[in-house]
Order: structure tokens, then C-alpha cells, then sequence
């Protein structure tokens, strides 16, 4: 019996990985073939999807990207047993992306089962829980306080201190809240988790429900991610049956079930009170703070909402302890990051690694340049709230402080690369147009401020009153990243006001522009 | 996918009690509503808003924050393309526009003969094999000229 192995991962099935694992079975069936075919996560390496990796004797043998139709000329070339052909890659855990990671998070995405509960458990899975289970509340919160995990949505708030707040706010209910509307461009870690090793969040959300004493968790859930939800829900089931969830936990006095909640296709609910309105049930409008949602969260309850890539690095904290986490980093900066390398780029993909990168190391190394082949011009780092930086800021160490040294932000990691071809007025005219389209309405900066600052900079593009029109837009972004309620309209002018400084030829009238070229 | 189930109030009234017992249970029943009828008409809310004890303006607000909510049926087929950064980046206007050609028609419009409905969405989180694009719930990536041809071929049928 071979088993072969084809990611179940949105990259490899948007490239035809459904068709291929179909082709293979038929094809299998046909010249009476022992196979096997289990169905994955992805490895990460997204330019070589879909990636289908064969078991021999001599490890796992990938080859990719595999398109589908050409099933049958691979098995022919020898795939089954791990022939050379030119989409062989080799063993994809000597790969050179693959191996240079520090894969803490990502550790068995790619390479287990997602559905099965006794693949997790063979991979260390459900250890770090088992070990919450006997430290009990005080001491899990000590490990995560101590591992230095910071908010991996971008905002970077520690996590530890959040889950104390909640531990120790009265009241029988609480809630745990896994953020998954992931509606930043350029990410796809919450995603690509979910699809490829769901019991890690589950593992992590159980253990948030031990340290703060909730009983019950949400994963919200854009419904954009159609995989991620299929896949998450049948992991609940999985887990709900196993015993991991339920009245409980691992045979432990505690109680934990959770559900997965579809979002609606509003951006803005990835902001975490809009999201928990719209677990109310409510239109996703920004909440003012205080009260922090720690102690009136959820239905008016003390209430732990954390990104899925903060909750599923907390089995490995638990499982190795805080200190083994906190060796990673820099600065205020601990522990792993997944960058998610995207947009016009050679090798995209996830690449989990310690902060401390340089943006020019993960563009031009990792990232190999351009998919187009033409020089890099700009990078947006931080989805489309992010900075636009040009190649002169390529020395900016990956990490929290250092990004907002540079007037920029790391947000929730994802790195959008575009060539020379961009032109950078459209892209901030861009970031205001989104503004508006996604603005919840609930304060006038953000609502009112994104459709003048579109019209503002329709002028400057008709080249009408260039300079004081770009004197408005200034003001303008200064009024919304001080006046908003939340980041949407607060983070808007960080894409706008990047473009206008670092790449202000492109704002000059158009005979300037012209005249320059 | 398609909506094959005209809208009928014994059967939504069904819909309504299986999934009311849900904490905050309005957003999970649109989302059954849409599904299964294609839109949420104004029939549709006043029922809600009888089960749920709710009023009409609070669930018709909800209705209209969400864009995956629509007051009106969209085509039998949904054709959602990605106009975010990162397709941006890898070339996403062009395909964007091309697919608009082939359509005959605009970002937000259903075609006269009720066969599709174009949507913009902003990122299905495929932006490592951008551009991307969602036909019904399934996902296609890395598009090119080819791909789109087919696509379109296919919401003719």
C-alpha cells in the first residue's frame, strides 16, 4: 500500500487538487494500484501547489505544482515511486523555505492528517492541554504571561494579561472567542491553520476555557473561507466525540464546547467588538471602549476574543512552557511569527520563523523578487491598513516596535509585493475607497472621512489643485487616526500617508509625471 | 448551488424554530434564509422578527449591514471576483475588467437573463495564488485569460 499525499488546503483545491486526488483514485483503480490517498494541509510553499508528496522508503516525495490532467503521465514517469520528473522537488521537509523555518505553530500543517485526532495526538497534539489541565488556572496564565505571546491580530496586546483580566472578572458565564475573520489582503495563516490542523485551535481555545473558567467558545468564521468551515466543524464533531469538548474535558472536572459562527462578508467585523455585535446577532458596528470586552464581552460577559494564530500558539507554550517560547525573538517581540509572503512575488506562501527578519531579507531572499521578473517598487506589510514601504526601508527589522518606528505596522503579518507597474495614487485612492465600502457608519470619521478623502484624491488623479488637495488629504488622515473609534478608519491614512511620502512622484499632475519618465 | 426553493412560510417558519434555541441566533438564520430562497425578502423579515421578537427595522438593519445578505434574488449563479491588494499586485484589474467584458456586465449586476450575479469581495484569502476568484462557493485561483473563459462558459450553461 503507498500512501500519497494531496493538500485538502483552499490553495491546492483552487488549483485543481479535488480533480487530481479523482484522477489518481480512477486512475488507481484502473491498473489495480495499492494506494492510498490521505488528504492534507498544505506544506505553506503556495507556488508549488498543488503539492503532492508520495511515501517511499526514502521519506515523503513531493512534486508539484501538479496541474490537473497530468495525473496520469506522472504516475507513468514513476511518481508512485518517487521518480525524477521535472516538478520533483525532493523530500519537501529538506526544501530549503521548509527548512530554514522555525515552525512552532505550523509544525503539523502540511504533514498530518487535519481530521484525524489520532494523527494530532502522534504529532504532540493535546499535550499542552493535558498539561493546563493539571496546572490548573493560575499556573497556565503564568506560562502565557511568561512566554511574552503578544496579540497576533496586530494589535499586539499580551495575551496573558488578557486572560487574567477575564480569570478574574466575577460571574459564573464567560466566553472564548477565536477571531477568524480574516479580512486582511495578504493573509491567509488563520486560514491555512484551520484547513490543516483545526484541533490545534480547538486545543488552544480549551485551554483559554481552563484558564479563565469559560464553558463555551465561538469561532467566527468568514464566510469566505467555505474549506475552513467545512473542515472546522467536522473537527468540533471529531473533538466533541473523542472527548476533548464537551461536559469533560479530557475526563477533567472542566466543561468546554464551542461552535463555529459564519460571518456575513463585513470586513469590519474582524474589529473585536463589531465581531461580537455580530455574534449578538446585531449589524457589526464598532463598540466604544471602555468597557473592555474582557469584563463585558460577549451578551455583557467577561469575554477572552483572541486572533486564531495567538489561541493555537498556546499548546506549544503549554506543552514546552512559556520560557522555551519567550527563546524566540527579539526585543519585545517573542515567539514565531507566520509570515504570509503574497501579491506579485516568486515564492509566496507561509513561513513561519522568529521575529527579527528584515522586510528586504523576506522580499528579496525568501520571496525570491517578483513573480513578473520586474524590479520590486512598494510592499504593503499589514493587510489594507498597512504601510506601503519602499525598497529604502527594506533594513526594518519583522517586529512590533520597529514597524511602528517606521510608521508602519506589522498587523497580522501578510506582505503584499507589487513591481514597479504600480502606480501608487491608485493604490491610496484604493485604501479610501475600501474605508468606505467597509465603514460600520458608527463615527464620522471613518464614515464621512474615507468618501471625501476618495473625491479628494479623484482630483489630484484629474490633476485639479494637486497641491492643496494633497494639503486636505493630509489633514484629513490626521483627523481620522486620531478621531476614529476604530482601526478601520483610525488605520486608513497609514497606506494613504505612506504612499504620498515615500512615493510622491506619483502624486505630481500629470505633465510633471510625464516629464520625469 | 442555485436556490431551487421559492420562499414559503410554513417551511421558513421551520428554518426559524430549529435554529432559534442558537445564542444570538438571527445571523445563522439569514444565512439558512439566503441560502435556501437566494435573498431575504420582506416577507421574510417579518417573519424573523415574529420568531425572534425582534422589530422589522432591527432585522432589516442587519440585513442591509452584511453584503452577503440581498433583498432581492441574485442570479443562479455568483460569480465573486477578489479586487484586493494582492490580486491587484499579481494583475487582478485586468482579469477583473475581462471578466466584466465577457459578462456583458458591471461589478453588482445581474445579467438580464438571470444566469449570474458579479461581486466584488475583498480577499478570499488565496492571495498566494492571486488573482482568485469564487463561482458558487468554489474556489479558483491563479486565474488567467484561459481560466476565466471557462468560468464564464460555464455560468452560460
Amino acid at each position: 500500500m503507498t500512501r500519497v499525499f494531496i493538500p485538502l488546503d483552499s490553495f491546492a483545491v483552487a488549483c485543481g487538487a479535488d480533480e487530481i486526488a479523482d484522477d489518481l483514485t480512477r486512475i488507481a483503480a484502473e491498473r489495480k494500484l495499492e494506494i492510498e490517498i490521505v488528504r492534507t494541509g498544505s506544506r505553506g510553499m503556495a507556488w508549488l501547489e498543488p503539492l503532492v508528496e508520495v511515501e517511499t522508503p526514502n521519506g515523503r516525495i513531493g512534486y508539484g505544482p501538479v496541474e490537473p490532467g497530468e495525473v496520469e503521465a506522472l504516475v507513468k514517469a514513476g511518481l508512485l515511486d518517487g521518480a525524477e520528473h521535472e516538478k520533483h522537488i525532493g523530500r519537501p521537509d529538506e526544501h530549503p523555505f521548509i527548512k530554514a523555518q522555525t515552525r512552532l505553530v505550523f509544525r503539523r500543517c502540511g504533514i498530518t492528517d487535519p481530521l484525524s485526532l489520532g494523527d494530532y495526538r502522534a504529532h504532540d497534539g493535546l499535550k499542552g492541554l493535558e498539561r493546563a489541565i493539571a496546572l490548573g488556572p493560575a499556573g497556565i496564565i503564568a506560562e502565557v504571561t511568561e512566554s511574552g505571546l503578544r496579540g497576533r491580530g496586530g494589535a499586539g496586546f499580551p495575551t496573558g494579561i488578557k486572560w487574567k483580566t477575564v480569570a478574574d472578572a466575577p460571574g459564573a458565564k464567560k466566553y472564548i472567542v477565536a477571531n477568524a475573520d480574516e479580512g486582511d489582503s495578504g493573509t491567509f495563516a488563520d486560514r491555512m491553520i484551520m484547513e490543516g490542523d483545526p484541533f490545534a485551535l480547538i486545543e488552544g481555545m480549551a485551554i483559554a476555557g481552563v484558564a479563565t473558567g469559560a464553558d463555551k467558545g465561538f469561532v467566527y468564521l468568514r464566510s469566505e473561507y467555505p474549506q475552513a468551515i467545512r473542515i472546522m466543524q467536522a473537527a468540533i464533531e471529531a473533538a466533541r466525540k473523542e472527548g476533548v469538548l464537551g461536559a469533560t474535558v479530557l475526563g477533567s472536572a472542566h466543561a468546554f464546547d464551542m461552535e463555529v459562527r459564519v460571518g456575513a462578508g463585513a470586513y469590519v467585523c474582524g474589529e473585536e467588538t463589531s465581531l461580537l455585535e455580530s455574534l449578538e446577532g446585531k449589524r457589526g458596528q464598532v463598540r466604544a471602549k471602555p468597557p473592555l470586552p474582557a469584563h463585558q464581552g460577549l451578551f455583557g460577559k467577561p469575554t477572552v476574543i483572541n486572533n486564531v494564530i495567538s489561541l493555537v500558539s498556546v499548546p506549544f507554550i503549554l506543552a514546552e512552557g512559556g520560557a522555551a517560547y519567550k527563546e524566540f525573538g527579539v526585543g519585545r517581540s517573542r515567539g514565531t511569527i507566520p509570515l504570509q509572503i503574497a501579491g506579485n512575488v516568486k515564492h509566496s506562501g507561509l513561513y513561519e520563523t522568529a521575529f527579527g527578519l528584515t522586510l528586504g531579507e523576506i522580499v528579496d531572499q525568501i520571496g525570491g523578487g517578483t513573480r513578473s521578473g520586474r524590479p520590486v517598487r512598494a510592499v504593503q506589510v499589514g493587510g489594507p491598513l498597512g504601510a506601503y514601504f519602499p525598497r529604502a526601508l527594506f533594513d526594518t527589522p519583522f517586529d512590533y516596535e520597529a514597524f511602528a518606528a517606521k510608521g508602519g505596522l506589522i498587523g497580522h503579518a501578510g506582505i503584499v509585493v507589487f513591481d514597479d507597474t504600480v502606480d501608487m495614487l491608485k493604490q491610496a485612492h484604493f485604501a479610501f475607497e475600501f474605508c468606505a465600502v467597509e465603514s460600520c457608519g458608527k463615527c464620522t470619521p471613518c464614515r464621512v472621512g474615507a468618501v471625501r478623502g476618495r473625491e479628494t484624491l479623484e482630483k489630484v488623479m484629474a490633476g485639479e489643485r494637486v497641491e492643496a488637495s494633497l494639503t486636505l488629504v493630509e489633514d484629513l488622515c490626521n483627523t481620522m487616526k486620531f478621531g476614529s473609534l476604530c482601526a478601520l478608519g483610525g488605520f486608513t491614512p497609514y497606506p494613504v500617508m505612506s504612499a504620498l511620502e515615500h512615493f510622491r512622484e506619483d502624486f505630481e499632475p500629470a505633465p510633471m509625471r510625464e516629464a520625469a519618465e | 448551488m442555485g436556490y431551487a426553493h421559492a420562499f414559503d412560510p410554513e417551511d421558513a417558519a421551520a428554518i426559524i424554530d430549529e435554529l432559534k434555541h442558537l445564542e444570538g441566533p438571527l445571523l445563522p438564520i439569514l444565512h439558512a434564509f439566503q441560502a435556501r430562497y437566494g435573498h431575504v425578502s420582506e416577507a421574510a423579515i417579518q417573519l424573523i422578527a415574529g420568531g425572534l421578537n425582534l422589530s422589522r427595522a432591527e432585522v432589516y438593519g442587519v440585513v442591509s449591514f452584511y453584503h452577503d445578505f440581498h433583498e432581492a434574488p441574485h442570479g443562479r449563479h455568483v460569480l465573486k471576483v477578489c479586487r484586493a491588494e494582492s490580486c491587484q499586485a499579481a494583475g487582478g484589474d485586468a482579469i477583473a475588467a475581462s471578466i466584466e467584458d465577457a459578462l456583458g456586465i458591471k461589478f453588482g449586476e445581474t445579467s438580464s437573463d438571470g444566469q449570474v450575479t458579479l461581486e466584488a469581495v475583498y480577499c478570499l484569502g488565496l492571495c498566494a495564488a492571486s488573482p482568485s476568484a469564487m463561482l458558487d462557493g468554489r474556489l479558483v485561483a491563479r486565474l488567467t485569460e484561459a481560466k476565466v473563459s471557462a468560468l464564464v462558459e460555464e455560468v452560460r450553461l
